[in-house]
């Protein structure tokens, strides 16, 4: 490559800077940054061992949660067998928080990825299209905006009746306006910048240009921003529980099992907190991860 | 040339290979302009009120007439908000026009027989000022030079290959920043990327708005530097939009110069520079900073703002500024002529037709006057 220079130098031989061969993708990158943040990294650790925990809970979990015992009612932590006490009908505490897991990750993560796929979707057509379509849309949203998001959940699940399916449904409505709106400023703020008016400008057709370019750096903000809805999710699911809108009694969940304790809370204040630290624990260590996540997603600061 | 110029592809896909004299893209030959701008207008209008009613227009251009011949450099200068860059995303057909008619080549852009967009937009591209917003953050660099290469059909692995040439055309070392982002580019960089992206579809006339204003002096030097070089190599005509006149000094043949959405004056380079016809033009060459301090502008050139463009004044857009005003200018908007003469000296302006009868028609305006440097010659001796 000697005659490569065309009679021009050269201008930018910064030999300060390693030949770079392979592109570092942004993907590599966020995991570079993430590898060093070691609170986000123990959290993600706790995230883990409460999914494994989740997926795996009829082999971990030491009794069968459903069975319950006139004679070990309300008993307390590590009475016996039971690691972490008794309920109100005797049934084992640490293997209803196992199996509570289940319910309430999937009452998280559920409602959050439809959310974020149909409210990002939305927001990036509104975004995008800008005009009478961006304000139909967003509109739309505002409607939904106009209530609290408790009493916007606990509204369409009490209309609808309780159920596992319904309250999916409930969280997944209210989190669609809050998603799109991310995904609509986000798609905005990029549409306008020199590099799409210059993709247009090389006669890319709008789909082109929406999968090239706009969605690669929308996809950011609003994963990020999804991230820190799911332990809103995990609360919010509990608290649908608790009014006895979501999961149906015998079931074990969070929520309901803080529900149904709290008559006991005198009796075995420490058992009848479990479920709460549980929701605690799950809901902080989302909220982290999230924040971990935004900062190593957030690499042109 | 060297042995990566041999690699010349078929008509269809660009190739790095110097464009012969006889560029067979050409298809009206020399004497046709490459491009023909005729009665441009652009109105923007003002929504507000009740019911988001149009209140009003802001005429950003306002019947804009000229031709590009093939080859030159045709500058274009102006205040800001003069519609400059709304001129030239008229062009690129990035904003649709509401009057008037483009023609590339002897093909007028749309309607049934006419060229489509697509078409026009292999042929002209678009380098802007915003060197940063004009790349993607997330793609690295030859992802983004490849894009429009690949938007027309080529295939990826021709398209990054089209990529790292271009990026080396451009004076970047393929191996050490094909692979980087746009944040680990600093601004001259940034900005030569944008070059090789737009030639990328191996287009005939260029259009650069601001291309290098944002840029420092030297790295702009460099630039333009650049932007010559590549003008012969690839045989491109060049739009070359700027605040800077200096820098329109030296790298256009012809210049435009543009107050209020009109074009006021249209001349050869050395002859706009050393005779101007028009009091706007005299006064922007009289803005321009002297190197010599004892050689200052030490009177404002010009006062006031520029009026309000969505209600411009009457008859010569200019006269509220203007020393010379006269009651014609008031009723009568002067005429800029036949735009097509490559070679004429035309300005908008009553004094330089001598049937107008503007009191000093017909006048021979006294050059800048005194003439610059002389001032300091006499003070240094």
């Amino acid at each position: 490559m000697t005659d490569a220079t065309f009679g021009l130098p050269l201008a930018n031989e910064d030999s300060g800077l390693p030949a770079k061969t392979k592109p570092r993708g942004y993907w590599q990158t966020v995991g570079r940054r993430l590898r060093h943040d070691y609170v986000t990294l123990f959290f993600l650790g706790l995230i883990a061992l409460i999914v494994v925990a989740a997926i795996f809970a009829p082999a971990i979990a030491p009794l069968d949660p459903n069975k319950s015992s006139m004679a070990y009612r309300l008993k307390p932590i590590g009475f016996k067998n039971f690691l972490l006490g008794t309920d109100e009908l005797g049934r084992d505490m640490l293997s209803r928080l196992i199996y509570g897991g289940r319910m309430s990750l999937m009452m998280g993560l559920v409602p959050v990825a439809l959310a974020t796929g149909i409210g990002g979707f939305l927001g990036l057509v509104a975004g995008f299209c800008g005009g009478w379509v961006n304000a139909l849309i967003m509109r739309l949203m505002d409607v939904f905006y106009a209530f609290p998001s408790v009493l916007l959940a606990v509204a369409i699940s009490g209309t609808m009746g309780g159920g596992i399916a319904n309250g999916l449904l409930a969280l997944t409505l209210v989190f669609i306006p809050p998603l799109c709106r991310v995904s609509e400023a986000a798609t905005t703020q990029i549409r306008s910048r020199d590099f799409v008016e210059a993709a247009r400008a090389s006669g890319a057709s709008a789909l082109s240009i929406i999968l090239a370019h706009v969605l690669r750096n929308v996809l950011a903000p609003v994963l990020i921003y999804a991230s820190s809805l799911i332990s809103v999710s995990i609360l919010l699911a509990a608290g649908l529980s608790f009014l006895g809108l979501g999961v149906e009694p015998p079931t074990a969940d969070w929520g309901l099992m803080l529900s149904t304790l709290r008559q006991s809370i005198y009796i075995q204040p420490a058992v009848c907190a479990l479920p709460g630290v549980a929701i605690f624990l799950t809901s902080l260590s989302f909220n982290l991860v999230s924040d971990g996540l935004r900062q190593a997603m957030d690499i042109r600061a | 040339m060297t042995g990566k110029d041999s690699m010349a592809g078929d008509a269809a896909t660009p190739s790095l290979a110097a464009v012969p004299p006889g560029d067979p893209r050409d298809r009206g030959g020399k004497a046709q302009p490459i491009l023909t701008v005729e009665h441009l207008q652009k109105y923007f209008p003002i929504h507000g009120g009740v019911l988001n009613r149009k209140l009003a227009e802001v005429k950003a251009v306002d019947d804009v007439s000229f031709a590009v011949v093939k080859g030159e450099t045709l500058g274009v200068v102006g205040e800001s908000g003069c519609g400059k860059s709304t001129l030239a995303r008229l062009l690129m057909c990035l904003i649709p026009r509401d009057a008037g008619g483009i023609v590339f080549d002897g093909d007028p852009i749309g309607g049934p027989h006419g060229l489509s967009l697509r078409e026009l937009r292999r042929n002209m591209q678009i380098v802007f000022q915003d060197s940063d917003a004009s790349l993607n953050p997330r793609l690295p660099i030859v992802e983004s030079i490849a894009y429009g290469a690949r938007v027309h059909g080529m295939a990826t692995n021709a398209a990054r290959r089209l990529a790292r040439e271009l990026l080396q055309r451009v004076g970047l070392r393929p191996e050490l920043f094909g692979a980087r982002y746009p944040h680990e580019l600093s601004g001259g960089q940034k900005q030569r990327v944008n070059i090789a992206r737009a030639l990328a579809l191996n287009p005939r006339l260029l259009i650069l708005d601001e291309a290098v204003s944002a840029l420092d002096k030297s790295v702009s030097a460099q630039v333009l530097n650049l932007l010559r070089y590549l003008k012969r190599h690839f045989n491109l005509t060049y739009i070359f939009i700027s605040h800077d006149l200096n820098v329109v000094q030296y790298i256009s043949d012809r210049v435009l110069v543009m107050y209020l959405g009109q074009i006021v004056e249209i001349a050869p380079v050395d002859e706009i520079y050393a005779r101007p016809k028009h009091p706007y033009t005299r006064a922007l060459l009289d803005s321009r900073l002297a190197v010599d301090p004892l050689d200052r502008v030490t009177t404002a050139p010009l006062s006031g703002d520029p009026p309000n463009p969505i209600n411009p004044p009457s008859g010569c857009r200019f006269r509220t500024r203007c020393a010379f005003a006269e009651e014609i200018c008031a009723t009568l908007a002067p005429r800029l002529g036949d735009a097509s003469d490559r070679a004429a000296h035309l300005a908008a302006c009553h004094m330089a037709d001598p049937q107008s009868g503007h009191r000093r028609a017909g006048e021979m305006m006294s050059p800048t006057a005194p003439e610059r440097g002389t001032k300091a010659a006499a003070a240094r001796a």
